[in-house]
C-alpha cells in the first residue's frame, strides 16, 4: 500500500492488513517526533480539528487534543455539557454547524454505537472515532498494536488474552478486529454474563476459567469493568469481580515469565488489576498512553489528507 | 349509485374457496350476483380479483401527531397497498383509551379516511398496564380489538383480567409480546450483529416468554388472543403447538420481518431499526413456515410512521417503526413467487383471516357483501420511490427496491379509491 485512502477512521473492523501496517508505520515515524526537544510539526498548520465529544473522557480527548496541537493544527474541544446538544439540539445539526465554521477533523466521542458512521457520510470533514458506545475505540486498538509491536516484535503467532468487560467493550471489539487479522490467538475471558460465548464467531477463544485463561498469555490486556454501561443483574458486585477476575499477585506470579500486563485505562486498583501488578516492570500502561499519542498523530495526519511523515 | 363489471379476472376468494377466471359485479356498494346494465366495464384480463385486502396493524397517528401521518395520509397510502381497510392502533395521543377518541377517530375517518378504517381500543388507561380501559364501553364506541400495541401489558393478573373481560364483548386481545425486563434497552435482535455492532440486544426470550404467558391466558379464560408481529422461530413454535391443543391463539408476521435479517442493521441505517427487531435467518426461515402450514394466519403492516428528522439520528435514539402499507403486498407475492404459498394462501391471509379475528362483515366477495375489491397484477416489475409515498413519512427500508406485483385498483365500497395511473 502505497497510499492513505480514507477520510474517516470509523473503525478496525473495515481495514484491511495492509492499511493496519500503514498506519502504524507512520506511528512509528511520528514517535520520534515526540522524542525531539521541539516537538512540534507543522503538517496540519490551518487546519481545524474540533474535539466532539459527547461522552466524557479526559485520557483520549488530551490525548487527541496533544496529536492535533502537535500537528500544528487549531484545537477546539466541546463537550456534552458545554454543546448545544443539552438543548436538543441533534447530533447532525451540531456537526453540520461545526463544518459550517469550516472543521477538517471532526473527532468524536459518542455513547451511541454507530454515531460517527451516521456523521461521516453527512460531513465533507474527516471523521475520526474516538470510541462509539461497545462497538469500536479504533485507535486504542493500534495503540495497543502499536506497544506490543514495540515490545514483542510481532503480534502473529502471539497468545493474547483480553479479561473483564467484553460484551460492552469497545477496547475489546477493536482489539479483537486488530489482532484477529493480524494473525494473533485471542482469548477472551471474563464472567459468562459479560463474556457470551457469541464472540466466538469473531475467531476467539471464549473461557470463564481465569486460570484457563492467563496459562499461556504472551499478553493480558485488562478492562475496566464498566459500571456505567451496566445493568445490576450480570455481576453479583465488584468484589466477586475482583476474587473470581481480578489480576491479583498469585495469578500474576503463575503467567509466563515475560508475559505483559496492558490496560487502556483509566485502571481501578485493587479491583481488576493489584496495584503493585499495575506498577510493575511487565506492565506496559504508561507506554500505552505515550505510544497513543504517536498513533493519534499518525491517524490525524493521514486522514488530513497526508502521505509522506516530514522529517 | 354507479355499477360496476370488472371482467376477464381471476376471482379468488378464499372465503368461498373461489378460484377462477369470472367476472364480478358490483352494484350499489354491494358484490352482486350479475351485471346491472348501465355499469363502467373494467377489463382485468391477466389481474387478480381479490376481496379488498385488510391491514390489522397500522398507526394512523392522529390525534396527536399528525406531523408523522394522519387518517387522510394514512388511508391513501393503505389505498395505494390494495388495502381496503385497516385498524388503527390506540398508542395516539390521547391514547384511544377513552370513547371520545375512538368518536374522533371515526368521525375524521368518515370525513377524509379513503378506505374502512376500525379503530381498536386500549386494553389498559393510557398504555400503562396499571389499570384496565373502559373496555366494554370502547366496545360500544366501535372497537374492534383491544390492544396496547407498542407496550406491553407486564402485569400478568391484569392481562388476564383483560382477556377474561374482553371475552363478555366479544373482543379479541392482541398483543405485542415484549418481556420488558428481558428486552431491557436493547434496540436490535441479541445475537452476532449486536455483539459486533456494539448495540445493545433485545433478544427473542422476551418475545417468547409473552407468547407463552399469552398461550396460557388463553387457554385458561378459553378467549382469544392474537400475537402481534411475531419476529422468532421459538414463538412460531409455540403458537404451533398450543393452536394443535385447540388454544385460541392466532398471529401475525409483518414483510420486514420475513424478508429482512439483523444483519442488514450493519450500516447502522434506522429505517432498520424496529420492534420487535429484525432477527437471523433461521428465524425469518421460521416464520416462512408458520406462515406455509397456518400457524401465522395474517399478514400485516406494523405502519409506523416518523418524521424523516427523528430518524436521522444516532441508531440508540431513534424511534421503532417502518412504514409499510406500499410495499406490504409485492414483499408478500415474493412469497408466491418463492414458492412458499399459493396465491390462494396468501390472499387468505389479507382477507378472511384477519375478518374472522376481528368479526369483520369483510374479506369475502359472496354476493350482497360491501364491494370492497381489489385488483392486482401479481407479476408487475416495479421500483419503490419512498419519495413518491402517499404517507408524510419517508421511513422505508425498501426504498429503491425492485418489486415483483402490486395493487392495481382499489374499490372500497363499489368506489374506486385509487388505481394506478
Amino acid at each position: 500500500m502505497k497510499r492513505w485512502q480514507r477520510k474517516d477512521l470509523l473503525g478496525i473492523q473495515e481495514l484491511s492488513v495492509a492499511e493496519i501496517n500503514f498506519l502504524l508505520n507512520s506511528a512509528q515515524a511520528f514517535k520520534q517526533v515526540g522524542k525531539r526537544s521541539v516537538k512540534k510539526v507543522p503538517s496540519l498548520r490551518g487546519k481545524t480539528v474540533v474535539n466532539l465529544f459527547i461522552e466524557p473522557s479526559t485520557r483520549t480527548r488530551t490525548s487527541f487534543e496533544l496529536a492535533a496541537t502537535r500537528l500544528s493544527a487549531d484545537v477546539i474541544n466541546i463537550t456534552a455539557n458545554a454543546s448545544s446538544l443539552v438543548k436538543g439540539e441533534t447530533l447532525k445539526d451540531t456537526a453540520l454547524n461545526l463544518q459550517a465554521l469550516h472543521a477538517d477533523v471532526i473527532i468524536i466521542r459518542h455513547s451511541a454505537a454507530g454515531a460517527p458512521h451516521f456523521l461521516a457520510p453527512l460531513l465533507k470533514a474527516s471523521v475520526i472515532n474516538a470510541g462509539d458506545g461497545a462497538h469500536e475505540h479504533p485507535t486504542q486498538a493500534l495503540l495497543d498494536a502499536f506497544t506490543i509491536l514495540e515490545k514483542k516484535g510481532k503480534i502473529a503467532g502471539l497468545n493474547i488474552t483480553i479479561l473483564g468487560d467484553i460484551l460492552f467493550s469497545r477496547v475489546a471489539r477493536s482489539n479483537i478486529w486488530l489482532l484477529t487479522k493480524l494473525g494473533a490467538n485471542v482469548t477472551l475471558a471474563g464472567p459468562s454474563t459479560l463474556v457470551p460465548r457469541v464472540f466466538e464467531q469473531f475467531g476467539c477463544r471464549v473461557t470463564h476459567n481465569i486460570d484457563d485463561a492467563l496459562r499461556d498469555a504472551d499478553v493480558v490486556n485488562l478492562l475496566r469493568i464498566q459500571h456505567e454501561r451496566q445493568r445490576q443483574t450480570l455481576f453479583p458486585s465488584i468484589g466477586e469481580y475482583t476474587t473470581m477476575f481480578g489480576l491479583n499477585k498469585e495469578r500474576f506470579a503463575r503467567l509466563k515469565p515475560d508475559a505483559m500486563i496492558m490496560h487502556p485505562g483509566p485502571i481501578n486498583r485493587g479491583v481488576e488489576i493489584d496495584s503493585e501488578v499495575a506498577d510493575c516492570e511487565r506492565s506496559v500502561i504508561l507506554e500505552q498512553v505515550t505510544n497513543g499519542l504517536a498513533v493519534r498523530m499518525a491517524v490525524l495526519f493521514l486522514c488530513s489528507g497526508g502521505q509522506a511523515v516530514e522529517s | 349509485m354507479n355499477s360496476l363489471i370488472i371482467k376477464h379476472g381471476r376471482v379468488i376468494d378464499p372465503a368461498n374457496r373461489v378460484d377462477e377466471v369470472r367476472d364480478l359485479f358490483i352494484t350499489g356498494g354491494k358484490i352482486a350476483g350479475a351485471a346491472s346494465s348501465k355499469a363502467d366495464v373494467i377489463d382485468a384480463t391477466g389481474k387478480i380479483i381479490t376481496p379488498g385486502l385488510i391491514d390489522i396493524h397500522v398507526h394512523l397517528r392522529e390525534p396527536g401527531r399528525s406531523d408523522k401521518e394522519s387518517i387522510e395520509t394514512g388511508t391513501r397510502c393503505a389505498a395505494r397497498g390494495g388495502f381496503t381497510s385497516i385498524v388503527a392502533m390506540p398508542n395516539t395521543t390521547p391514547a384511544a383509551d377513552n370513547t371520545g377518541t375512538i368518536a374522533f377517530i371515526k368521525q375524521r375517518a368518515a370525513e377524509v379516511a379513503c378506505v374502512n378504517v376500525f379503530p381498536a381500543g386500549a386494553i389498559t388507561k393510557e398504555l400503562k398496564g396499571e389499570e384496565l380501559a373502559p373496555i366494554g364501553s370502547l366496545k360500544r364506541a366501535g372497537v374492534v380489538a383491544i390492544t396496547d400495541d407498542g407496550r406491553c401489558v407486564q402485569n400478568n393478573e391484569l392481562m388476564r383480567r383483560a382477556v377474561e373481560y374482553a371475552k363478555m364483548f366479544d373482543l379479541p386481545v392482541m398483543d405485542h409480546c415484549q418481556d420488558y425486563n428481558v428486552a431491557a434497552d436493547g434496540v436490535m435482535h441479541e445475537g452476532y450483529w449486536s455483539a459486533a455492532l456494539g448495540l445493545r440486544g433485545w433478544p427473542a426470550v422476551a418475545e417468547e416468554i409473552i407468547v407463552a404467558r399469552n398461550i396460557l391466558l388463553a387457554e385458561i379464560t378459553d378467549w382469544h388472543i392474537h400475537c402481534q408481529h411475531l419476529s422468532s422461530a421459538r414463538s412460531v413454535e409455540l403458537v404451533r403447538a398450543a393452536k394443535k391443543r385447540g388454544v385460541k391463539i392466532s398471529a401475525e408476521a409483518c414483510p420486514h420481518h420475513f424478508t429482512l435479517t439483523d444483519e442488514s442493521v450493519k450500516e447502522y441505517d434506522t429505517n432498520l431499526k424496529m420492534n420487535p427487531p429484525l432477527r437471523t435467518e433461521a428465524d425469518r426461515q421460521a416464520l416462512l413456515a408458520g406462515l406455509a402450514d397456518g400457524t401465522i394466519d395474517i399478514i400485516a403492516s406494523d405502519h409506523a410512521p416518523h418524521c424523516t428528522y427523528e430518524k436521522q439520528v444516532e441508531f440508540d435514539v431513534a424511534p421503532f417503526g417502518i412504514i409499510g402499507l406500499e410495499t406490504e403486498l409485492a414483499l408478500s407475492l415474493a412469497l408466491v413467487h418463492q414458492k412458499v404459498l399459493t396465491l390462494p394462501q396468501l390472499i387468505e391471509k389479507f382477507t378472511i383471516n384477519p375478518a374472522k379475528l376481528l368479526r369483520l362483515s369483510k374479506g369475502t366477495l359472496s354476493t350482497g357483501a360491501d364491494a370492497d375489491v381489489t385488483v392486482i397484477d401479481p407479476v408487475a416489475e416495479w421500483t419503490y420511490d419512498v419519495e413518491q409515498s402517499a404517507s408524510k413519512a419517508r421511513n422505508s427500508p425498501f426504498h429503491n427496491w425492485n418489486l415483483k406485483g402490486r395493487a392495481m385498483i382499489t374499490i372500497v365500497g363499489g368506489k374506486i379509491a385509487w388505481q394506478l395511473e
